[in-house]
């Protein structure tokens, strides 16, 4: 761990998160407020490109409905919210249940599937979620619901900006952290042994389906912890949250960060959005009212960084050692 | 490595407009309505009318520049929401404006008029929860309540003697709350009712087929942008233009009139403001827009228009100084401007209490097919959820 | 009985326009093993340049016959700058570009066309309605849609059954690595198979437009039902795409027409008439989790 530290991207990362971890103290030094949400919806989608991450890097499962995951999470939460019971002691385990009961039923169904198969099936199952989250008149239907915050008696107050930031990223720390013990695990190593020849790992005696079933409800749960944090971000859910946009955005952020990395999601979520912003201002001072056509360059860029920043943003940090 | 490092940091820098905080020599209003994807016409009619109140404003509110600075939700709430987040932390605007989708106004709202303490005018949206128990003292509409408007239709309706009548609509929030609306009022029968999927349908071939089949004395539709194109077309190519009559709220419009052209002659609908108002400011906003676009304006622009001019109004009464939120409230209460609809007051929820007109599709003396006022439906409403709200 | 045979159409023109635009996105997956997002867009891009050129030309068909080689144009310019450098990655670098190219052909046609819809009208030969029986009127533009999207199937049928070319793309979707050995030009073939299926998505594009409204981002919803096709009809296989594409549309058709009165067998007259929206719109997305389930790599897939 100290050698990692010694190198550029030990170094990178380092100064990285001490910059995350500070961002409350800058953006309340500077004025700059903006920052901070920015920030924060940063971090939660981190942590939900990280769980994508622990089934379409080390498991090589492209899952086109991850954000079904945010519906499931934050549906459960608003749910529980708008019938009076606001304690996040409550809440926050029953969205993590649902979310992992969820995925293990679209688990169980979509991994007898395979490449593309398994690419639109998943996309089936969220869009089914997606037209039951539009279709609940009782809870706003496609309007969504306003929602009052998880209460935590009074041990943390999600409505406070920085608090809220800081519990975002102490549970996007604990992601990486349980991602990085889980690609290194006999688990992980079956998930991975079985991306590159799932007959040898059968062959080997290891029973996949049920290895990858098991990587897959641990992402769902995860998934789901984001979209717990997501509808208290805003104090508001909506089934935009999980259209298949939503979907394709995140697995462009897994792949722009790096696949199969630790922090590559990280990196892929940062850039992801602050392209956005940088795109903007700079295309419009070389002609004013450009910026706002900026996605005619994002487009491009994308297709730059597939076709050769093998390995996204997490490559150009060097050499992954270990 | 420094130079990704570089990289990083400029991209931060940029992605955040770190910039020195200005005092504040304007007033500043940000806009949110959707300028890209499917439905950015909309967003493109209210741009521009806003452009021509700040043009007919002179460019200045007692004394002070207005700048305008105008965000695109793409259609989608998460966005909406925090473009409107960096239009009240990093910009720190005096006033948010726009708003066409009801779901991208919910996301926003506490962000804005809590969180914020900003003052929202929505000039389009106009949905249920806010005019009831969501409703707050930082929030303005200068459009309508969303069951105002089919209530308007089916009021007429009723006076012009149509026995049936079959619904049709998107099947999301607001697509139910107008067929609830026309409902509400409407007494005759309702020979049939269908709720397509939004918003990607293209096709209403089979509904088309079971109203053929059901033979009502009329048809209502809400399909609002290019969704009203696709029904208008294919109602005619149907044939049925000849059997049924077609009566529709937001379908038919100087965004959609461009697209269905003949094809929507003859067709009735209802609105709190048309083109031909008879007041002096409407007839002078409607040339100078025709005059600068070429084009009719719609009553997206017409409420954009009035957002601005409203708050133009409070903010001349108060001689520029909006330090004092409470009294900034109390001006913008009075409605007291010229709007493009003809005068009117705001109910206890901030909602206008209006007329309604019925309007029907027409070629103009130069050939261009636009709609004009044909009767007043509905006088002075209050909408139906005003006294759901706790203000007074 | 003239109401379920209209019906019946309905669904028919609608399975005919969406195989259109499946057929050239199972032939590029099925040949190339491309994921590509972007094939929406194609079917963007031959709407928006049959608009140009009927306005130059002030003729429906003449739009549409210049619309085609246009698209089949930029299909192939495509390939060879993008599309061709995608083959030997993953699926997931597939995604990433193609997404790229949706976002970047929204935004190019919101700078050339600006952000409102073009309109195309229905040729007047076509505008009014036929009678298919006596005394049941159908709209003719409908009607001419059906037979034109059943003669181009057909032509497909032939081409991919009876000519060198439909044999190379026969062998290439069941083993790709023959046709190399078979010492064809592979990146030629793989150019003219690309073309050909934005030239299908031109088409489609265009003759959906007199129906419905030429605009942004119009192909990226049809995009994901023609996803759903091929998966169900199985990759690579055209037949597979065909019988999807044609179930698909009858299903579709069914949920909005009959499922209420189907659903008030089992429930209330309210409740049945309030789900039966909501269900309908997931019946299709049903019907497809419903197949693989059953065969994971769908009707008329390859089997691994």
């Amino acid at each position: 761990m100290i050698g990692a530290l010694r190198t550029p991207r030990g170094l990178f990362t380092l100064a990285l998160l001490v910059l995350l971890a500070a961002l409350p103290l800058l953006t309340q030094a500077f004025d700059q407020r903006y920052v901070l949400s920015v920030g924060t919806r940063i971090v939660i989608w981190s942590i939900a490109a990280v769980s994508l991450n622990m089934i379409l890097g080390y498991g090589g499962l492209v899952s086109f409905g991850h954000a079904a995951f945010f519906g499931v999470g934050g549906y459960a939460v608003g749910i529980l919210s708008a019938n009076g019971i606001a304690s996040g002691w409550i809440q926050w385990p029953v969205a993590l249940l649902a979310s992992a009961t969820w995925a293990a039923i679209i688990g169980a169904l979509s991994l007898r599937t395979r490449g593309l198969y398994f690419i639109m099936i998943t996309l089936a199952f969220a869009q089914l979620v997606y037209y039951v989250g539009s279709g609940l008149d009782a809870y706003g239907g496609d309007d969504g619901l306003n929602i009052g915050r998880s209460r935590f008696n009074g041990l943390i107050n999600l409505a406070d900006k920085a608090s809220f930031y800081w519990l975002c990223l102490v549970l996007l720390l604990a992601t990486v952290w349980f991602s990085g013990r889980l690609a290194r695990s006999r688990f992980g190593f079956v998930l991975r042994g079985a991306r590159s020849n799932e007959q040898r790992m059968t062959a080997l005696g290891f029973p996949v389906f049920r290895y990858r079933l098991a990587a897959f409800v641990i992402a769902g749960t995860f998934g789901g912890l984001a979209g717990i944090l997501l509808a208290n971000e805003g104090a508001y859910v909506s089934p935009a949250m999980m259209a298949w946009m939503k979907s394709g955005d995140l697995i462009v952020i897994v792949v722009l960060g790096g696949t199969a990395t630790l922090f590559g999601p990280l990196y892929g979520a940062i850039t992801f959005f602050a392209l956005e912003g940088a795109l903007k201002p700079m295309l419009d001072l070389v002609h004013k009212g450009w910026g706002e056509h900026w996605q005619i360059v994002f487009g491009p860029l994308l297709v730059m960084v597939a076709l050769y920043a093998r390995g996204g943003i997490d490559s150009l940090l060097g050499r992954r050692h270990g | 490595m420094k130079g990704t490092l570089f990289g990083a940091a400029a991209i931060a820098a940029l992605a955040f407009g770190l910039q020195p905080v200005m005092a504040q020599e304007s007033i500043k209003i940000g806009f949110v309505s959707t300028f890209s994807g499917s439905q950015a016409a909309i967003g493109e009619d209210m741009r521009r009318s806003v452009d021509l109140a700040v043009e007919h404003l002179g460019g200045k509110i007692a004394g002070k520049k207005i700048e305008i600075v105008y965000e695109d939700d793409q259609f989608k709430p998460d966005v909406g929401k925090a473009r409107s987040e960096k239009l009240v932390q990093q910009d720190k605007v005096n006033f948010i404006a726009g708003y066409i989708w009801s779901n991208v106004l919910l996301a926003s709202l506490k962000t804005v008029t809590d969180e914020g303490d900003t003052i929202l005018i929505s000039a389009n949206a106009g949905p249920s929860q806010i005019a009831g128990e969501l409703c707050n003292k930082n929030f303005f509409s200068t459009s309508w309540q969303n069951d105002q408007t089919p209530m308007a239709m089916g009021d007429y309706l009723n006076t012009k003697g149509v026995k049936s009548l079959y619904v049709v609509g998107p099947n999301y929030a607001a697509g139910k709350d107008m067929l609830a609306g026309v409902k509400r009022t409407y007494k005759g029968t309702i020979a049939g009712e269908d709720y397509t999927k939004w918003p990607d349908q293209l096709d209403f071939s089979a509904e088309l087929t079971k109203i053929a089949a059901a033979k009502p004395g009329g048809i209502f539709i809400f399909y609002p942008g290019a969704h009203g194109v696709q029904f208008v077309k294919q109602w005619v190519q149907a044939g049925l233009n000849k059997t049924v009559p077609l009566y529709q709220v937001f379908s038919i419009d100087a965004i959609t009139l461009p697209q269905q052209g003949d094809l929507a002659l003859g067709t009735l609908g209802a609105q709190e403001w048309v083109n031909d108002l008879p007041n002096e400011q409407n007839k002078k906003y409607v040339a100078d827009f025709k005059k600068k676009y070429n084009v009719y304006p719609s009553y997206y622009g017409a409420q954009s228009y009035d957002s601005i001019m409203l708050i133009a109004s409070a903010a001349e009464a108060l001689k520029g100084d909006l330090s004092n939120k409470d009294k900034v409230r109390a001006e913008m209460k009075k409605a007291n401007f010229k709007s493009l609809r003809g005068d009117f007051k705001f109910a206890n929820n901030n909602f206008p209490i209006q007329n309604f007109y019925i309007q029907e599709t027409v070629k103009d003396a130069g050939g261009m097919v636009t709609v004009k006022t044909i009767d007043t439906a509905v006088k002075a409403a209050t909408d139906p959820y005003a006294d759901k709200c706790a203000m007074k | 009985m003239e109401y379920l045979l209209v019906q019946i159409l309905n669904g028919v023109q609608l399975g005919l326009l969406m195989f259109l635009l499946a057929a050239g996105l199972t032939l590029t997956l099925g040949i190339m093993d491309l994921v590509n997002l972007a094939h929406g867009s194609l079917y963007m891009m031959g709407a928006y340049l049959a608009w140009t050129f009927i306005g130059w030309t002030d003729s429906f068909v003449l739009g549409v016959l210049l619309a085609l080689p246009a698209t089949f144009a930029l299909g192939v310019v495509l390939e060879m700058v993008v599309m061709r450098r995608l083959y030997a990655r993953t699926h997931l670098d597939h995604v990433l570009a193609t997404f790229g190219l949706i976002l970047f052909f929204n935004e190019l046609v919101r700078v050339i066309w600006g952000p409102a819809g073009k309109s195309i009208a229905v040729p007047p030969f076509l505008a009014n309605t036929v009678e298919i029986l006596p005394g049941v009127p159908y709209p003719a533009y409908r009607f001419a849609l059906i037979v034109a999207g059943g003669v181009v199937a057909l032509l497909l049928a032939w081409l991919v059954a009876r000519t060198r070319m439909g044999m190379l793309i026969r062998a290439g979707a069941s083993n790709r690595r023959m046709i190399g050995a078979l010492g064809v030009n592979i990146e030629l073939l793989f150019s003219l198979v690309f073309g050909l299926g934005a030239v299908f998505a031109g088409l489609a594009g265009t003759i959906a437009a007199p129906i419905g409204s030429v605009k942004i981002g119009m192909g990226d919803d049809i995009l994901i039902l023609a996803l759903v096709i091929i998966v169900i009809g199985g990759i690579g296989s055209i037949k597979g795409a065909f019988v999807a594409a044609m179930l698909v549309g009858q299903i579709d058709i069914f949920g909005r027409t009959y499922l209420a009165d189907l659903l008030k067998l089992f429930m209330g007259p309210a409740s049945a008439s309030a789900a039966a929206p909501a269900i309908s719109q997931v019946l299709v997305y049903v019907l497809m989790a419903g197949v693989l389930v059953w065969r994971p790599t769908g009707l008329f897939g390859q089997r691994s």
